[in-house]
């Protein structure tokens, strides 16, 4: 499948990159901090929790969290991550090989996608191995770890799609990192706002339904809305490049 | 050759018919018409802007036609773009090369891209590095490599897969005077077995490899011969180019 043949090359080219692995290392910096905080946090109140009739889990009050910081961190991370996609294809021509290769316009940006997605699933595991360690001391919600594993990579899913379609839409990866970090930006304003007034914003927040998923529940909804968000901008990326291959 | 050009298709292996493309109200290129056959090496010229690198565009499948068609080993590009695009090989103007690859892992990523199965794929990327001389850089990263070699790895990747129409957009660029000699060697030993259409700026390049010769000017061919042709009626390649192009002259119609 040519599709693979294109995300293997992304990846090649992200893990060839210096910038990645010391992402990677800032993000888990940061969620270990966050989880450290939160496990000291819960000893502290563990035994006011014990009286209560039906007290909250570990995963509850650890886990949940430190998956609503990564929510956060994806959001500064996809702009810089996606940028390059298409945008430095652009400007180093060689966009032109992909383009006159027997591929369709479709294997290269779902290859593109699957590779950021790959990516990105590293995000959840290093977070679900930071869980784990805690089984040494008692059990873990499992339902509410996958529920949180799932929503993160349909919120990551969302993010490379939108970073996708922007870096398609120019050559300079500068402009494209910081338009795609301005509409993000715009979408998390969003969810503040969506919190205070009970409007229609609400509906397209994808902050808000990444809590729904944070919280434990799966929400049907949400789960769709996700979904159509990634797609409809991988279609929009995708007649972008053939509008593109036909105005010139 | 790994994949042996099939020596009883009637279909020239390129041909396009009234090619025009207008970009608003500009028209970029014109009424081209092309055609090759096996065997051929055709230089194609032109001042800079006149429509060369779009009509190659055109050709290869990176910008559609405002009209015309393009047909590839009998098979019209538009219709099964994938299908046709296995027998393109094309170098642009500028190396489409991700420096941060080697020169292997980047030529079988080419290899791969256009749909070399596993089992030819080594012996692919021997020969051609063989060809184009690039056995001692194979685990090199391209983006230290020296503009020759950057650009020898740019047309080992436009003939890897053995395409029976190779598109060479000003290849010799950047190279010293031995390479270009290797080069043209190169490009002569393809057209055996290939049809090659050069753009070039250097007259004398097209006079040493190429048989055919067109000149485009203001998005018009305004020749259309093969260089015997020339040399018997004793025309100089440059005389001619000058007399064509030269200032806002009215284009002539095509020599036929």
């Amino acid at each position: 499948m040519m599709m693979f043949t294109i995300a293997g090359k992304e990846l090649k080219l992200l893990f060839a990159s210096s910038l990645v692995w010391i992402f990677l290392a800032g993000m888990q910096l940061v969620l270990a901090w966050v989880f450290l905080g939160r496990l000291n946090t819960f000893l502290e109140i563990q035994p006011q929790l014990t009286q209560l009739a039906n007290p909250p889990g570990v995963t509850e009050v650890i886990v949940s969290p430190v998956f609503s910081v990564a929510s956060i961190v994806l959001l500064a991370v996809t702009p810089v991550l996606s940028m390059r996609l298409f945008a430095e294809e652009r400007r180093n021509h060689t966009l032109a090989m992909l383009v006159s290769a027997p591929v369709s316009i479709s294997a290269i940006v779902l290859g593109k996608f699957v590779a950021l997605m790959i990516f990105f699933c590293l995000l959840p595991s290093l977070i679900v191995a930071l869980a784990i360690s805690l089984l040494a001391g008692g059990m873990l919600d499992f339902g509410l770890l996958g529920s949180n594993v799932l929503g993160l990579i349909l919120l990551a899913g969302c993010f490379a799609a939108l970073g996708l379609y922007i870096s398609s839409l120019t050559s300079h990866p500068t402009v494209a990192a910081l338009t795609c970090l301005g509409v993000l930006l715009c979408l998390w304003v969003m969810d503040i706002m969506a919190i205070e007034s009970e409007n229609i914003v609400h509906y397209f927040s994808l902050f808000r339904h990444f809590e729904n998923f944070n919280i434990g529940l799966i929400d049907s909804f949400s789960l769709v809305f996700f979904l159509l968000f990634a797609i409809t901008f991988l279609v929009l990326t995708i007649r972008h490049l053939e509008s593109e291959r036909l105005n010139g | 050759m790994l994949i042996d050009v099939i020596p009883d298709n009637p279909h020239p292996v390129i041909e396009a018919h009234s090619l025009n493309r207008q970009f608003g109200d500009r028209v970029a290129v014109c009424d081209v018409n092309l055609k090759l056959c096996c065997g051929d090496i055709l230089g194609f010229l032109g001042p800079n802007g006149a429509g060369k690198s779009t009509t190659m565009r055109m050709l290869t499948g990176n910008l559609a036609p405002s009209s015309g068609h393009v047909h590839i080993c009998g098979t019209d590009l538009l219709d099964d773009p994938l299908a046709v695009k296995r027998h393109i090989g094309y170098l642009p103007e500028i190396p489409p090369l991700y420096k941060e690859l080697t020169v292997d892992e980047y030529l079988r990523f080419a290899a791969r891209l256009h749909g070399l199965a596993k089992a030819s794929l080594q012996i692919a990327m021997d020969e051609v590095k063989q060809q184009c001389e690039l056995n001692d850089v194979g685990k090199r990263l391209i983006g230290v490599l020296s503009k020759g070699y950057q650009q020898r790895v740019a047309i080992a990747q436009a003939i890897i897969h053995r395409p029976q129409l190779i598109i060479l957009d000003e290849p010799t660029v950047g190279l010293d005077p031995n390479q270009i000699q290797k080069m043209h060697a190169l490009i002569r030993e393809l057209g055996k077995a290939h049809a090659v259409i050069l753009s070039s700026h250097i007259l004398s390049e097209v006079e040493s490899v190429c048989n055919r010769v067109q000149i485009m000017h203001q998005g018009k061919l305004v020749l259309d011969d093969s260089l015997n042709n020339l040399k018997q009626q004793n025309m100089n390649l440059e005389n001619i180019f000058i007399q064509l192009t030269a200032g806002n002259t009215p284009a002539r119609e095509p020599v036929q």
